[in-house]
């Protein structure tokens, strides 16, 4: 068995993680956050999480990069806003979330196991195609990409949705999609001369 | 009084029922709504975990369009509820990504100013129609009918104007005023697992399946929800939840099917049969 490594030094931390975590909008407050754990308490996911929410929070501003952006934890949060609700502190806890997934994605060190990222993925490419989400087209996409032998035990709940007459196959396109595509092309090349600065 | 109307994607698929008892209610009750001219996807949760910027962009083009008008905007779901005004707020916040949004917007020739009012139909029911005018209106009272009145979390919070965050009433009110009774029940605004139920059911699945199971303890013969992902995880997971947990079997109804039953709208107007666990036999005779 390999000797592992269990308790950090605080040289190990990613301090560049940590000053980026609080310079980020939303993450502004992380500093005051007293650790109450009124955020793990509320969240209907903790009892499901690696890392509860209240841990998630100070592993990120000390810098534990690693741990974070590979933690179950961000891709679990159903984006409820109880925590962000009952925090004393203020903390926008659903936002640092959305914060962290964004980051795991763009570094590419989600979970594998977990379908959240490629749904995200996929119903971004979706709305730049049609403007709108076909929720059958989104869903069968994504089990086939991740999972399609799960998708099989889906069938059960489509025959229900064929028979109530709730699924759509063809998707609904808006009429303006180059003008979507327009706006969303404008973000991207901001953000590319941001980047190249 | 007049309204726009932003239907959001799942009112045109899964949630099509919420759209047809809406729609049936309001021009019942002689309220006019007018549709959003060419709308967007709002950008939900998913599109946040991809993209700040543009999931503000995308919000930003459907209040854009909706500040052509000069009537409040009515997003019966909870999701594009809470991502409109999310994106409001958070522009009217945080300058430097407003001024990104409106040049971006400004690329696909839209103006944006911050100008529109983004409202929930519980809202513009209990505050602009009045309790007292719906009263007034029914025609069939619902008496004996027993029912849980299920929130979710996004029509509430974190943004909710209307309500109380931590225990709303509004649609309880609703249901009383439609003759049926509210049970007392402490799961008003649990999470229901969101998008989890399909991605991860491991998680998903129990959290619904907590709600069913309480909501049937508490002696509710259904589930009534502002929400369209809520109704379809609560409804459309059953047989799963079947197979993991128990069986519930417990129809999941929309508020305005309830408030249109009692106005005397019929169950085809009000679209009940696209419950996929029927609510015929509590609703026989009504």
């Amino acid at each position: 068995m390999p000797l592992e490594q269990k308790i950090k030094y605080e040289s190990d931390c990613d301090k560049e993680f940590a000053n980026w975590v609080v310079s980020q909008t939303g993450g502004e407050n992380l500093r005051h956050c007293i650790q109450c754990g009124i955020c793990s308490a509320t969240c209907p996911l903790s009892l499901y999480m690696d890392y509860t929410p209240r841990r998630l929070i100070n592993l990120a501003r000390e810098g534990f990069k690693k741990e974070v952006l590979s933690s179950f934890t961000i891709w679990l949060c159903a984006s409820c806003y109880a925590c962000r609700v009952e925090c004393p502190k203020e903390i926008q806890v659903t936002d640092i979330m959305y914060l962290l997934k964004r980051k795991a994605i763009e570094e590419g060190v989600f979970p594998r196991r977990f379908p959240i990222p490629v749904l995200a993925r996929e119903f971004s490419r979706m709305i730049f195609f049609f403007g709108r989400v076909n929720e059958t087209l989104l869903v069968t996409d994504l089990f086939l990409r991740t999972n399609w032998f799960k998708f099989l035990t889906m069938t059960g709940l489509g025959l229900n949705l064929i028979r109530t007459g709730r699924l759509s196959v063809l998707p609904d396109a808006i009429k303006g999609r180059g003008q979507l595509r327009k706006v969303l092309d404008a973000i991207e090349s901001d953000e590319k001369k941001e980047a190249a600065k | 009084m007049k309204y726009q109307y932003f239907p959001g994607c799942s009112l045109k698929g899964t949630g099509r029922a919420y759209e047809e008892s809406f729609l049936a209610v309001f021009k019942a009750l002689g309220v006019e709504v007018s549709e959003l001219e060419d709308w967007n996807c709002c950008g939900a949760t998913a599109y946040m975990s991809v993209d700040e910027t543009k999931s503000y962009a995308l919000a930003g083009r459907n209040l854009a369009i909706a500040e052509r008008g000069t009537e409040d905007v009515i997003a019966p779901c909870s999701a594009c509820y809470l991502v409109l005004n999310k994106t409001m707020q958070g522009l009217k916040d945080h300058p430097e990504l407003k001024r990104k949004v409106v040049s971006a917007l400004k690329a696909g020739d839209l103006e944006y100013k911050g100008t529109a009012k983004v409202r929930h139909p519980l809202d513009v029911l209990v505050n602009d129609v009045g309790l007292e005018e719906i009263k007034k209106r029914v025609k069939n009272p619902l008496k004996g009918l027993k029912l849980a009145a299920y929130y979710g979390c996004q029509v509430i919070r974190p943004f909710a104007t209307f309500d109380d965050q931590h225990n709303p009433v509004t649609m309880d009110n609703l249901i009383t005023a439609s003759g049926a009774e509210c049970v007392d029940w402490p799961l008003k605004t649990r999470c229901c697992g969101g998008s989890l139920t399909g991605t991860v059911p491991e998680a998903g699945l129990r959290l619904a399946y907590i709600i069913l199971k309480e909501a049937k303890k508490r002696g509710a013969q259904a589930i009534v929800t502002p929400c369209p992902l809520c109704q379809f995880n609560l409804d459309g997971y059953q047989d799963q939840i079947a197979a993991k947990y128990e069986r519930i079997d417990i129809p999941v109804l929309y508020f305005t099917q309830v408030v249109g039953l009692a106005l005397g709208l019929s169950h085809k107007e009000l679209g009940i049969k696209r419950g996929i666990i029927s609510a015929e036999a509590v609703l026989a005779g009504r």
